[in-house]
């Protein structure tokens, strides 16, 4: 046993493990998967967005068998104080298509389904297996794993981190540092179970049409962040999430955020009635371009959360998770066919093939807006005077329409002065470009 | 040696939720445990077999699914598992279960040898019942020890057992031959977390699945809804009581006269009791 | 699977209309049955209780009540006068030394001869470790259906027995026939049914039926019997008076404030599950669908939210009292008498308040 060698061992069964892992045993390498939930996915609580691209690329028919809940047919995105909200609705027809961009989903039975695929590729995975530290050799290359089960170390050509954000191997072994607070965020999290016939009344939809919304403004009470509510078949997933920083700086707790998230005039209505099942809190890496740590070295890559692979604007996690894992995985199957040892000059390749792809486009695109986004403004003042306008405007109350604009654009003048108001908007525009 | 443990995989009850009008389950997101009873019943057994060497075998009746299950038993250190799946077992009762059950474990022996012992569960989380085991027993003609609380011995040369039972209101000291089936009593040991070998050897296992063909049962009429004498005729919730709680007042007042206004309140509504108290002719 | 109590979808619904045709040979099974728990000269009360409940079906189905009385020689006389005196009008009686105390093999063997030969409709057992143990063998043995652990037991107009029983980690109940398969068996909790009311002096038949069991035959043997100790047992299923706490008391020292209460009225004192979990009570003490059902005249309810698995098992007592901080506690729902309070306040309160008025009678001379 102890002669035992694998040609990579993958820690973490997330999206970005698993990928990797998936990648990796369908080129008929011999990997070792590490997860130390009881099950792919029991840790992963969180309803979410599946981007269907980044899937289809591994599993093409992953339609067929994997749970999904719901495709999305509508996007809210709301713009909220404390008892309204202005918001854009989008909703298209075309998006009942026979292959559906993008589904709600149960993290816990999706990682779960996904797993069961990458161990049928020939993966051999096991659970409730910690990963406590990475074994390196004389000249520092890393060559294995020790976990938290008795027993000897077990050995690998190559270890792949794809232990998430909050992962510690990565930080124990000094290859990427503890993301500081102010690039992470926490997001808390519930699950509210309503009857399928309920959710599809409220939410006006039909079948397995789905509709999401994505929420800022006043609900943060000034903190970076923003809150969310994704319909399921038969729950409804909702939560806010703040950096960390924030948190500590303004003595607001996550769970009393979701609270009066929950309460707001406008969201509780859809969860009457509901049941509450889980609760939920994870952190998200937002820290966007500027915060990727080193990514290889001899004998090691990192993938997905662990790397900060998050596009924070767009809300999207899993599936640079999912790329980053496959990229990983192409890049050891591409040494291990030319018998090339995983040195860190050759698993540099990995960091090109990820330039080339928009993983690393998109994040460069917004390399400044986290700071930008760093803006108290943007979540108390803008949200406020947006709502005074929409009222003065919708109020029909003998005022003549051109004062109501005057006193519209007098609002926020007055509120963030002309040189703050011009101050945020090319900040946007410049982290945005 | 040889010892077949017999597990089921269950929803994890904790987290069952009901509709709350259609009054149905609703399922999503449930998932699935080893019913933690088993658990005690295989460590007993992984503990048997490294005192007296041989080999555990795990079996189950159920979905495909059910291979996580025993997918974790071999983690644990069991040495084989089985799991018998085929659309005919579906909605099986306690005598139909123990019915195929007990054709599963007449192959394992005639594949890996008679077993010495035969463990099952006290009882499962979902059905509750504690009947398949003393069903099985029955059906293969074993003699049975339930409840157990402790192994006090076992002799492979004597082919003797002893064990504790728990009885009401006592312990009985039962002393039996082998082959017989046990199932052991909740708290009685921690089931053992296994070496990154076990771990590794358990993941490689590959997990023997059967057909209710290849168990060898011929006669499909004894299986799943058609075998199952028992049937559920209705599902529903409890009723709610009427009324609810009189409140005693509490505003303002302090927690003796709260008290005391508790007590006259009782004293209304249970003149007797009160009587009785005051006697001191309560009975416990 | 026991899909049974896990899927009542849409096939079996169709089932459970299927009309009852009973084969020829079954027709002849009729008559209602209890088998009495009689261990070291004592009936389990549980017994009584089924008596009580078996007397009502048989009243409906107008047949016999019958009582099973197993036992050593000459050890049955006292059980089988009190299964009169609860109702019953024919015993059963086996009198044999092999039958001394509970053992699987000669129970079964004895069960199954009894019902081949006599041919009861119903069999009805306590949903104890005895009953449990004994009801999945007879009912194998028989090839007939077994309802566990049942709440409720009725007849319909069919004359079926239709048996209740939580299901689903007890969020729901679920009503289970037994089809075209005699005898109907059940088992049933203790303190789930009320006892019935004992009429002294009443008799009726006995049947006395030999069996040979010679002991060599006999493979499991008891080599001793260790009663609990008396010291820290409790019995809450019996307890007139008991008082409980739930997470609601914080911490382990104020669960102390229940024991005191209980101790002041003479009453057994337990807790809801995670109390167990949390190990401030041992798991004999757990109130609720898991633990013990209780019938006592007084429950006193510190803390506890009443969570359904827990009401479950508290919902026959004759009076409940919830000490709860939020008036919206589902306790408050099933409760007869709320406080809306601090249960670590009110608790010592109380206690004071009943030591003081016990202590007033006790003084007292004879009262009344
Ligand atoms: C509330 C919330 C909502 C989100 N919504 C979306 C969304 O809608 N769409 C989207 O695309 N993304 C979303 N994301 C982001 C997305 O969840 C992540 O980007 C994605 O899960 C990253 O995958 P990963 O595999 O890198 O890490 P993870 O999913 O965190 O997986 C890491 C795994 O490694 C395991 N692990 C860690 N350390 C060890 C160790 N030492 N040994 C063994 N195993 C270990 C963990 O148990 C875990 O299973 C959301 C995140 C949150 C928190
Ligand atoms: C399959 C299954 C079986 C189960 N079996 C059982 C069982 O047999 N028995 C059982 O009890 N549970 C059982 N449970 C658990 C049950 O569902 C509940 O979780 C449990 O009963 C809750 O215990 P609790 O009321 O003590 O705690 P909580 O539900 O946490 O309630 C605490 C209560 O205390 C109140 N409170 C807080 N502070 C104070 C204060 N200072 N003074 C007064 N009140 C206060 C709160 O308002 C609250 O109502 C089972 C669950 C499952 C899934
Ligand atoms: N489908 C099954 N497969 C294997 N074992 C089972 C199955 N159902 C029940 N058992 C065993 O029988 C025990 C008692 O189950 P139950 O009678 O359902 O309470 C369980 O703890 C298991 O050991």
């Amino acid at each position: 046993m102890a002669q035992e060698k694998f040609d990579a061992i993958v820690v973490g069964a997330g999206p970005s493990g698993n990928a990797c892992a998936f990648s990796l045993a369908t080129r008929g390498l011999k990997v070792l998967q590490l997860e130390r939930g009881e099950y792919p996915g029991s840790k992963n609580v969180q309803g979410a967005i599946l981007y269907a691209d980044a899937l289809e690329g591994l599993v093409g028919d992953f339609r067929e068998d994997a749970p999904l809940e719901r495709h999305i047919i509508e996007q809210r995105i709301w713009m909220m104080d404390d008892r309204s909200f202005c918001g854009a609705h989008y909703r298209s027809e075309d998006f009942n298509e026979d292959r559906p961009n993008r589904y709600t989903i149960i993290r816990a039975q999706f990682d779960k389904w996904f797993s069961r695929r990458v161990v049928q590729a020939g993966a051999l995975l096991l659970c409730e297996t910690t990963v406590v530290e990475l074994i390196r050799d004389a000249d520092g290359k890393v060559i294995g794993v020790r976990t938290d089960r008795d027993g000897d170390p077990i050995y690998a050509d190559v270890v792949v981190l794809a232990e998430g954000v909050s992962g510690l191997v990565g930080a124990r072994a000094g290859l990427r540092a503890v993301p500081p607070p102010d690039t992470v965020a926490l997001a808390v999290k519930e699950m509210h179970f309503l009857p399928r016939e309920t959710i599809e009344a409220r939410f006006n939809l039909q079948g397995d049409e789905g509709v999401v919304i994505e929420a800022a403004g006043t609900i943060t009470k000034g903190m970076t962040g923003t809150g969310f509510l994704y319909t399921n078949k038969e729950s409804i997933s909702i939560g806010i999430g703040c950096l960390i920083s924030d948190f500590a700086d303004q003595g607001q707790t996550p769970y009393g955020l979701l609270e009066s998230f929950k309460a707001h005039p406008s969201i509780k209505p859809l969860l009457a009635g509901s049941e509450v099942k889980e609760y939920a809190a994870h952190m998200i890496p937002e820290g966007g371009y500027k915060a990727i740590p080193q990514l290889f070295g001899d004998g090691w890559l990192i993938v997905g959360d662990a790397g900060q692979f998050v596009n924070a604007v767009h809300r999207e996690g899993s599936n640079l998770a999912m790329t980053t894992g496959r990229l990983a995985a192409e890049t050891i199957a591409d040494l291990k066919s030319r018998h090339a040892p995983p040195t860190a000059a050759n698993l540099a390749s990995y960091k090109a093939r990820l330039d080339d792809s928009f993983v690393m486009k998109d994040l460069k695109k917004y390399k400044n807006l986290p700071g930008t986004l760093h803006n108290k403004h943007l979540f108390t003042t803008y949200p406020q005077l947006l709502s005074k306008a929409a009222q003065t405007w919708f109020r029909v109350d003998g005022l003549d329409k051109k004062s109501k604009e005057n006193a519209i654009v007098k609002s926020f003048f007055q509120t963030r002065r002309l040189k703050g108001l011009i101050g945020d908007v090319l900040g946007m525009a410049r982290a945005w470009r | 040696m040889h010892i077949v443990v017999c597990v089921k995989q269950v929803p994890d009850s904790a987290q069952i939720r009901v509709h709350p009008v259609t009054n149905t389950i609703m399922r999503q997101g449930v998932p699935t445990i080893i019913n933690p009873y088993d658990l005690f019943s295989l460590e007993e057994a992984l503990r048997l077999r490294d005192r007296h060497g041989g080999e555990v075998t795990v079996v189950t009746m159920g979905p495909p699914m059910a291979d996580t299950a025993l997918r974790k038993c071999l983690t644990f250190g069991a040495d084989r598992a089985v799991l018998l799946t085929d659309r005919f077992f579906a909605g099986s009762d306690t005598l139909a279960t123990s019915y195929a059950l007990s054709f599963l474990i007449k192959k394992v022996s005639e594949n890996w040898g008679a077993p010495d012992l035969i463990f099952c569960g006290k009882q499962t989380i979902d059905g509750d019942t504690a009947q398949v085991g003393p069903g099985v027993a029955k059906r293969l003609n074993l003699l049975q020890l339930t409840y157990v609380s402790k192994i006090e011995s076992f002799d492979m040369e004597a082919r003797e057992i002893t064990v504790d039972r728990r009885a009401e209101g006592g312990i009985q000291v039962l002393k039996t031959k082998l082959p017989c089936l046990i199932t052991m009593l909740e708290g009685t040991n921690d089931i053992r977390r296994g070496s990154i070998e076990d771990a590794l050897r358990g993941a490689r296992t590959e997990i023997i699945t059967w057909n209710a063909a290849q168990a060898g049962i011929t006669d499909l009429t004894l299986c799943g809804l058609r075998g199952s004498p028992t049937i559920v005729k209705k599902v529903f919730a409890p009723k709610p009581r009427d009324e609810k709680a009189f409140q005693i007042e509490v505003e303002g007042k302090s927690m003796s006269d709260i008290s005391d206004a508790l007590i006259a309140e009782i004293g209304k509504r249970q003149p007797v009791l009160e009587r009785d108290m005051l006697k001191g002719a309560m009975s416990y | 699977m026991n899909e049974k109590a896990k899927a009542p979808a849409a096939e079996p619904k169709s089932r459970a209309n299927q009309k009852k045709e009973l084969p020829e040979h079954l027709k002849s099974y009729k008559h209602v049955w209890v088998m009495l728990e009689l261990e070291r000269g004592v009936v389990h009360p549980v017994s009584w209780e089924l008596l009580g409940e078996g007397r009502k079906l048989a009243d409906q189905l107008k047949v016999d009540l019958g009582a099973v009385v197993l036992g050593p020689p000459g050890g049955t006389d006292a059980s089988v006068a009190d299964a009169f005196a609860y109702g019953a009008d024919v015993c059963y009686v086996v009198e044999n030394p092999a039958l001394v105390d509970y053992r699987n093999e000669p129970y079964t063997a004895v069960m199954t001869e009894l019902v081949h030969k006599y041919q009861p409709e119903i069999l009805l057992l306590g949903a104890t470790n005895l009953g449990r143990d004994l009801a999945g063998s007879v009912a194998t043995t028989l090839l007939t259906g077994l309802t566990a652990d049942c709440t409720e037991l009725a007849v319909d107009a069919d004359g079926s027995l239709a048996a209740t029983r939580p299901t689903f980690g007890g969020s729901l109940l679920c009503t289970i026939y037994t089809l075209n398969y005699r005898p109907q068996m059940a088992t049933m909790r203790p303190r789930v049914a009320p006892m019935p009311l004992y009429q002294a002096g009443r008799t009726g038949r006995i049947v006395r039926h030999d069996v040979s069991l010679p002991e060599d035959d006999i493979i499991t043997k008891i080599l001793a019997f260790l009663p609990d100790g008396s010291t820290d047992k409790a019995n809450l299923p019996y307890a007139d008076i008991v008082v409980a706490g739930g997470l609601g008391m914080q911490n382990a020292d104020n669960y102390l404030l229940v024991r005191q209460l209980a101790d002041v009225l003479g009453g057994e004192w337990g807790g809801s599950r995670p109390l167990v979990q949390k190990g401030w009570i041992s798991s004999d003490r757990q109130i609720g669908q898991t633990g013990k059902t209780i019938r006592p005249r007084l429950y006193i309810a510190a803390g506890i939210s009443g969570a359904i698995q827990h009401r479950v098992g508290v919902e026959g007592a004759d009076l409940i009292v919830a000490i709860n901080t939020d008036k919206n506690a589902p306790i408050f729902d099933f409760a007869h008498v709320g406080i809306v309070a601090d249960a670590a306040l009110a608790l010592p309160a109380l206690t004071e308040a009943f030591r003081k008025r016990l202590s007033a009678a006790a003084t007292r001379p004879a009262a009344e």
